[in-house]
């Protein structure tokens, strides 16, 4: 409290001033439709992002970066006619690398001789009790379950998904996680390539 | 200052002759104290030795072995490494234990603790009461052979998963839809117990003030409902007038035996949870348990994995940093815009995480030997345009905006003084020890990580005021884009994780204590292994929850309305206060 009393208010309120300035000078130059393009949102959240930023959910949307996460899916591959088949073989890997024990599996078996196959007779994720880490995806030796990116998931009840809820097919995981998949191919396609060099 | 190891091993057995032995199990440091020399050994060791820094106290329950263990994790404010101690005395009820109170008033809350989770008994504690589970309350959770309600198996993985799932909805267990368990004979409708009646009995023990007006004494409830404890908090305060005489904070509302929780799972499972701790600063977290494990495992994180853990870590330091100068300036009556103005920053950081590790809050982002992933595209020129450019620009804005503020200035200086030796002596940790005049910083006393490559000052403030700490935030807020800016810059190439990836990690038995200074405090994770695939302890050293040991003598003798002033000063998080 040097000379005036009163100086150090009046210095923080220009900044809120110019910050009041900056924000409708910045929303004009958008014509007041900041994020409604690529290029505003690029803007968003960039350096030079100026005046207050707040975007209007839900008319406005923030794309969500390709490693964002909630609720597991499971990824089926299509065949030519339209068959789908699991990637998941009922490792049990999921349910047992899960925090909270949201994962139940039941395993197929063999009627004729009991054993078991690797393809999931049922399988449920208790996605209330999710807490969306991403482990189950993250130690999957198949590529089989995978985090989604659809976030907008209130409802009244309590969910449970089955497995017909909970599968997606391949070509949503690419359109989801392109890079991740592409990377993901290309192993997939060297461990096949080792193995058939093997084999002859 | 300049002290190794070795020779405080040899100096603390020729010293205690007959009081101390090594702790000789496999992978065990420190030293077995009986239980009678504990108040002079503990005397001594604060007065002769320096080591006037109580990080941390806990117990372990050895089950199996019949016998309770009390671990006491000892540091000097000059530096250096600490001191480890336990005490062990057979698992028969009533067990006790001397109190450490009258020689590190810092214990007061853990051993509350440990009395309210283990069920240890504190003999002449001043203050003996449950902490986070409430009065009346069936058993002493944390030990072994305590069940919770819906206890399925002693550890995760459960068994009902997989291969042979039955899909049940716990809540569908209960006729009520929650998760209460009475014991065996308990009639709740027959109870005339109250609860409040041992709190109330405490806050009335103060010194009479015999000099001036005798006016009436009121006890005042502040919370638990009120928007300015950041959470579900409460404080009950004795009030002469205006004046605060006695007060007595009470937490455990947001409780979910964390620990517990941590002991059942296995290791990797626990990193999620750390996030869920201090929410606000979810990478500190990862790291401090992390560091923990890796120091049970051996395993040395890459090259690459070290610089993106303290870039990490960092930025978590400023976006914490930026949401309490929001939060207080809320506290201290700047209703939202200050607030704002810190959070569209904190935001750009946010973002940044959501790219890394796929989550704005609750990150997972650290693996034992490494980190989850690598930047993706782009991410490094984003660290770098926030980093070198605008934060250093916009701290300055917001410096400008509220340092020089008449109001702040009269709000703050003066206000809620925790003088250096009270700060040591409440085991005050972080910015609130830093704001006292202590130049105690985990990253320079002990350096982890890679920490000692970097250059930053350790920030301090002498005045251990209100306005202190918020400064002291400010300056940390500079020094963390020094440290970041350095890390940018060395970054080097190479892989991101130092083993294969397993989702379950074989820990040989042990101890380790791996400590962090986080944004709010020194952050411990204490985790005993004994090869299993599940952790036979974990005990998290919160510093909020520590801190708050000192907010009673902060208050005391303040106005009421100062209260949550120096409350917001502290800088808790529920989620990590209460566990």
């Amino acid at each position: 409290m040097s000379d005036m009393y009163g100086k150090g208010i009046l210095k923080g309120l220009s900044v809120s001033l110019k910050r009041f300035i900056e924000t409708y000078l910045d929303n004009l130059s958008w014509l007041g439709k900041r994020y409604h393009t690529d290029k505003g949102i690029a803007h968003w959240g960039s350096k030079d992002a100026r005046g207050i930023f707040t975007v209007q959910y839900p008319e406005e949307k923030i794309p969500v970066p390709e490693e964002f996460r909630v609720i597991p899916f499971l990824v089926y591959d299509e065949g030519p006619n339209g068959e789908k088949t699991l990637r998941c073989t009922s490792c049990g890997i999921c349910p047992k690398v899960c925090p909270p024990q949201c994962i139940w599996i039941v395993r197929s078996t063999d009627s004729a001789t009991g054993r078991p196959i690797p393809d999931p007779a049922r399988f449920y994720i208790d996605v209330d009790i999710c807490m969306n880490c991403g482990l189950c995806a993250e130690f999957c030796p198949f590529d089989a379950i995978k985090m989604d990116h659809d976030y907008e998931l209130a409802s009244f009840h309590r969910n449970v998904y089955d497995i017909t809820r909970l599968s997606k097919s391949a070509r949503y995981y690419e359109s989801i996680r392109p890079v991740n998949a592409r990377h993901e191919e290309a192993a997939r396609a060297a461990k096949t390539a080792s193995r058939t060099g093997q084999g002859e | 200052m300049e002290t190794t190891a070795p020779v405080q091993i040899l100096d603390l057995s020729a010293r205690f002759p007959g009081v101390i032995n090594p702790d000789t199990r496999a992978g065990y440091s420190g030293w077995i104290v009986n239980s009678t020399d504990l108040l002079p050994f503990a005397t001594a060791l604060r007065n002769e030795l320096d080591y006037d820094y109580l990080s941390s106290v806990t117990a372990v329950d050895y089950l199996p072995e019949g016998k309770m263990e009390v671990v006491y994790h000892v540091y000097k404010t000059a530096g250096g490494a600490g001191v480890v101690f336990k005490i062990q005395v057979p698992r028969v009820d009533p067990i006790e234990i001397p109190s450490l109170v009258s020689i590190y008033p810092g214990a007061e809350f853990q051993e509350r603790e440990a009395w309210d989770l283990f069920g240890i008994k504190f003999t002449n504690h001043p203050d003996l009461r449950r902490i986070l589970m409430w009065e009346g309350f069936a058993g002493h959770p944390m030990r072994k052979d305590w069940h919770e309600p819906y206890f399925e198996e002693d550890a995760k993985p459960l068994k009902s998963r997989w291969p042979d799932g039955k899909m049940i909805m716990a809540e569908s267990k209960n006729l009520y839809g929650d998760n209460i368990a009475y014991p065996d004979g308990f009639n709740p409708e027959s109870q005339t117990f109250d609860p409040e009646k041992a709190l109330y009995e405490a806050l009335r023990r103060y010194q009479k003030d015999e000099t001036g007006l005798d006016t009436d004494h009121i006890i005042v409830n502040m919370g638990p409902q009120h928007p300015s404890t950041h959470g579900v908090f409460r404080v009950a305060v004795v009030l002469d007038g205006e004046k605060i005489i006695n007060m007595k904070p009470v937490m455990g509302y947001l409780h979910r035996n964390h620990e517990k929780i941590g002991e059942r799972n296995t290791y990797i499972m626990n990193m999620p949870y750390t996030d869920r701790l201090d929410y606000l600063a979810p990478m500190s977290n990862n790291f401090g348990y992390a560091l923990a494990v890796e120091k049970l495992m051996n395993v040395k994180p890459t090259e690459r994995a070290e610089y993106i853990r303290v870039i990490m870590a960092e930025m978590t330091r400023i976006s914490n940093h930026l949401f309490l100068i929001g939060t207080l300036l809320n506290d201290l009556g700047a209703y939202f815009t200050p607030m704002l103005y810190a959070l569209e920053e904190r935001e750009l950081i946010l973002d940044i995480f959501e790219a890394v590790a796929g989550s704005r809050m609750m990150c997972n982002y650290f693996r034992f030997g490494g980190v989850a992933r690598d930047f993706p595209e782009g991410t490094l020129q984003k660290i770098k345009d926030l980093f070198f450019e605008r934060l250093p620009r916009k701290i300055e804005e917001i410096d400008r905006f509220l340092s020089e503020n008449e109001i702040i200035r009269s709000r703050g200086i003066g206000q809620g003084v925790l003088t250096a030796e009270d700060a040591i002596k409440y085991s005050a940790a972080g910015p609130l020890l830093r704001a006292s005049g202590i130049p105690y910083d985990v990253r320079r006393a002990e350096p982890y990580s890679i920490y000692d490559r970097f250059e930053f000052d350790v920030v301090v403030r002498t005045n251990g005021d209100i306005y202190d700490r918020l400064m002291v935030r400010f300056d940390e807020i500079r020094q963390s884009i020094r440290i970041i800016q350095q890390a940018v810059k060395q970054l080097p190439e190479g892989p991101v994780m130092a083993l294969k990836p397993m989702y379950q990690v074989r820990v040989p038995p042990g101890e380790a204590y791996g400590r962090v200074e986080g944004p709010k405090g020194e952050l411990g994770f204490y985790v005993i292994s004994n090869g299993k695939p599940s952790p036979w302890r974990y005990h998290v050293r919160a510093p909020s929850f520590i801190n708050l040991t000192a907010f009673g003598p902060m208050c005391v003798g303040q106005k009421v309305a100062d209260v949550v002033a120096v409350l917001g000063s502290i800088d808790i998080v529920l989620g990590e206060v209460d566990r």
